[in-house]
């Protein structure tokens, strides 16, 4: 059966807010789930001990539980707490950024991908397979065909590595050494006051005609329209995808996991809309099309 | 320190290295390469031309092929690399870890240079590309301070090309998905970042309106002066206000940084733009030149020019330039 992962939380939440949501999460019928900051070196609400406390706790309570590295390094504090997970042998690693490769293939730790990574073409694959690659999160950007491509070429090669794909939630497209939250407050990055934590969804960009575009949620922007792959779940089980990932959210996550472990099930979910952060949908990039436009499926 | 200029035809390529250029970067005429413009780039014959061109002249010639290929495409990045190989270029600056991979078994001695978009910015990514890859030098991505420049270079294995002048990239190069989100190519998938066809410009009541795949990325009203709409330098409305609210229309200038990247012991500076005109690039490989010689005949004692500042100000978006994410405070 297809599986159910929920990635890093993508956003910037209190301590306490954090662990209220794994507290539920512990009881959702998702198989993995994915710890640690990977946006921004300045929110350390939670530190690299207590998010292997709570890896602990997952794991006790049957997750499969994966650390997952910031995306975008730039100091040697950075390496530091990327090391903290590299070195670190009791749960895998998501490398999201070839510094925490470099790290881990250093200390022998297997690790798997996330969606940031480059990974474009087999021979990537290939390269990172030699060095203890154990799965792979599709890029964004990308959609079915390429998809399919690899994963039968995988499968012509004799690799077996997993793919997960990014099905659900705010698509993370870009990170920068500017922080656009501090830059809308007028403050700077080193002095943010840590205004994110006012916002658990990012802030909305909108053009000036007030279409939704993108979202700001500190160093990163993230798409303004949800991403939803749901109807496309059957297809993906066809295709031979292994996981797909929802991404967390302050709000109805329960639902969300609730309705694509039906789907997955093949079980028709309910059909009454979702009490969530409002936002259009889009699943463009899974046809090959814009990644903001949305296909409607006949 | 290595002038590194852009060339996006044979013209270009000409007058950078007339003008001072001790490298010159070029793309092939395809998606192959970053600046995927049409009209732009080189076909293998153009190619031959500009490498036998710049040799004659002492300088050095490197070839981009720095997007992502899918497995459609495979084949023809392949070829570009054979292509470039054969051709004897100095260096090919690859991104994509397939890429490297097979330039480095089937060319061990071709050099190898890790583009920005290949999004390296420590020393450990930079162990990475140079314990797999073998590179000899990784351009930085526009992204870090001087003082991050300064830590990633006391450790870096391998030499280091730093961003000089030109547009300036906000996001990590290589990891921006921006493009593709709005349109339907990427710089990683296609080598384009708001393209072309995708522009649309449209006088209306409220004023110049510039679009990208039908969406408002700029109003400009009377007397403003108007910009390619390059979608992560439009006005957006974040809560209630308009604004640039990811990054204004401004260019890169780090003339100031001169003596310092030297005392850092940075391999080359690179100039932005090979979708500019060759009267462009002799301005500022002219400019460029002038500069570097001064700072090798007196270093301790370099100071920039007014009139170099001018004439790059001249040249750049908005004509305004910055030292971008080199001082911590612009982040």
């Amino acid at each position: 059966m297809m599986k159910l992962s929920l990635g890093p939380i993508l956003w910037f939440w209190s301590r306490q807010s954090v662990f209220d949501f794994y507290a539920k999460a512990a009881e959702w019928p998702v198989d993995t789930i994915y710890l640690g900051e990977v946006v921004c070196s300045r929110r350390r609400e939670l530190k690299p001990d207590d998010w292997l406390e709570l890896a602990r706790d997952l794991k006790a309570c049957g997750k499969n539980v994966v650390l997952s590295t910031l995306t975008l390094i730039e100091s040697e504090a950075d390496l530091r707490r990327l090391r903290r997970f590299c070195e670190q042998d009791e749960f895998l690693v998501e490398a999201n950024d070839q510094s925490a490769l470099q790290v881990a293939i250093r200390n022998k730790i297997p690790f798997v991908t996330g969606p940031a990574m480059n990974i474009y073409n087999t021979a990537t694959l290939k390269v990172l397979a030699r060095q203890g690659l154990q799965g792979w999160n599709l890029p964004v950007e990308l959609g079915k065909e390429t998809l399919a491509q690899l994963i039968n070429e995988l499968k012509a090669e004799g690799l077996d590595l997993p793919a997960e794909v990014f099905s659900w939630g705010f698509l993370p497209l870009a990170w920068s050494s500017r922080c656009f939250t501090a830059r809308h407050y007028n403050l700077p990055k080193d002095n943010c006051e840590f205004r994110c934590l006012e916002h658990p969804d990012g802030m909305e960009l909108r053009s000036r005609e007030r279409q939704e575009l993108f979202r700001l949620n500190g160093i990163s922007t993230l798409s303004g329209s949800r991403y939803d792959l749901m109807r496309e779940l059957p297809e993906m089980t066809r295709m031979g995808v292994s996981t797909v990932r929802l991404s967390p959210e302050h709000i109805g996550m329960d639902q969300v996991v609730k309705r694509f472990d039906q789907v997955r099930r093949g079980e028709m979910p309910a059909t009454d809309p979702l009490q969530l952060v409002e936002a259009p949908p889009c699943n463009g990039y899974w046809y090959g099309k814009p990644g903001m436009e949305q296909e409607l499926l006949s | 320190m290595e002038l590194v200029c852009p060339a996006g035809s044979l013209p270009a390529l000409k007058t950078a290295v007339d003008n001072g250029a001790d490298a010159v970067y070029f793309g092939f005429r395809d998606s192959t390469n970053a600046r995927q413009f049409a009209g732009l780039n080189f076909n293998e014959t153009r190619a031959g031309e500009g490498i036998e061109y710049a040799h004659a002249k002492g300088s050095r010639v490197f070839c981009a092929i720095n997007t992502y290929p899918q497995p459609d495409g495979w084949e023809q990045w392949k070829g570009a690399v054979d292509r470039a190989a054969n051709l004897g270029v100095d260096a090919i600056i690859l991104a994509d870890m397939g890429l490297l991979d097979y330039a480095a078994n089937k060319y061990p001695d071709t050099p190898r240079h890790l583009s920005v978009q290949g999004s390296a910015t420590s020393h450990e990514a930079l162990s990475f590309y140079k314990d797999n890859f073998d590179i000899r030098r990784a351009v930085l991505p526009r992204v870090l301070s001087i003082d991050q420049v300064r830590s990633v270079a006391k450790q870096s294995p391998v030499e280091l090309e730093v961003f000089a002048f030109g547009s300036l990239c906000i996001m990590a190069e290589g990891r921006c998905y921006l493009s593709s989100y709005l349109t339907d190519e990427s710089p990683n998938t296609r080598g384009a970042c708001s393209p072309a066809k995708a522009v649309r410009w449209q006088d209306t009541p409220q004023g110049l309106e510039s679009r990208l795949n039908n969406v408002l990325i700029d109003r400009y009203g009377p007397g403003e002066s108007a910009g390619y709409p390059t979608l992560c330098k439009g006005r957006f409305e974040v809560e209630g206000m308009v604004y640039h609210a990811i990054e204004e229309p401004v260019s890169l200038n780090t003339l100031d940084l001169l003596p310092e990247l030297k005392a850092l012991g940075i391999s080359a500076v690179k100039i932005e733009g090979r979708q500019r005109s060759p009267a462009y690039i002799a301005d500022v490989a002219r400019t460029w030149r002038q500069a570097l010689d001064r700072l090798h005949a007196t270093p301790g004692m370099f100071s920039v020019e007014s009139q170099w500042n001018k004439t790059l100000a001249g040249l750049s978006e908005g004509g305004l330039t910055t030292i971008g994410a080199y001082h911590r405070k612009w982040k």
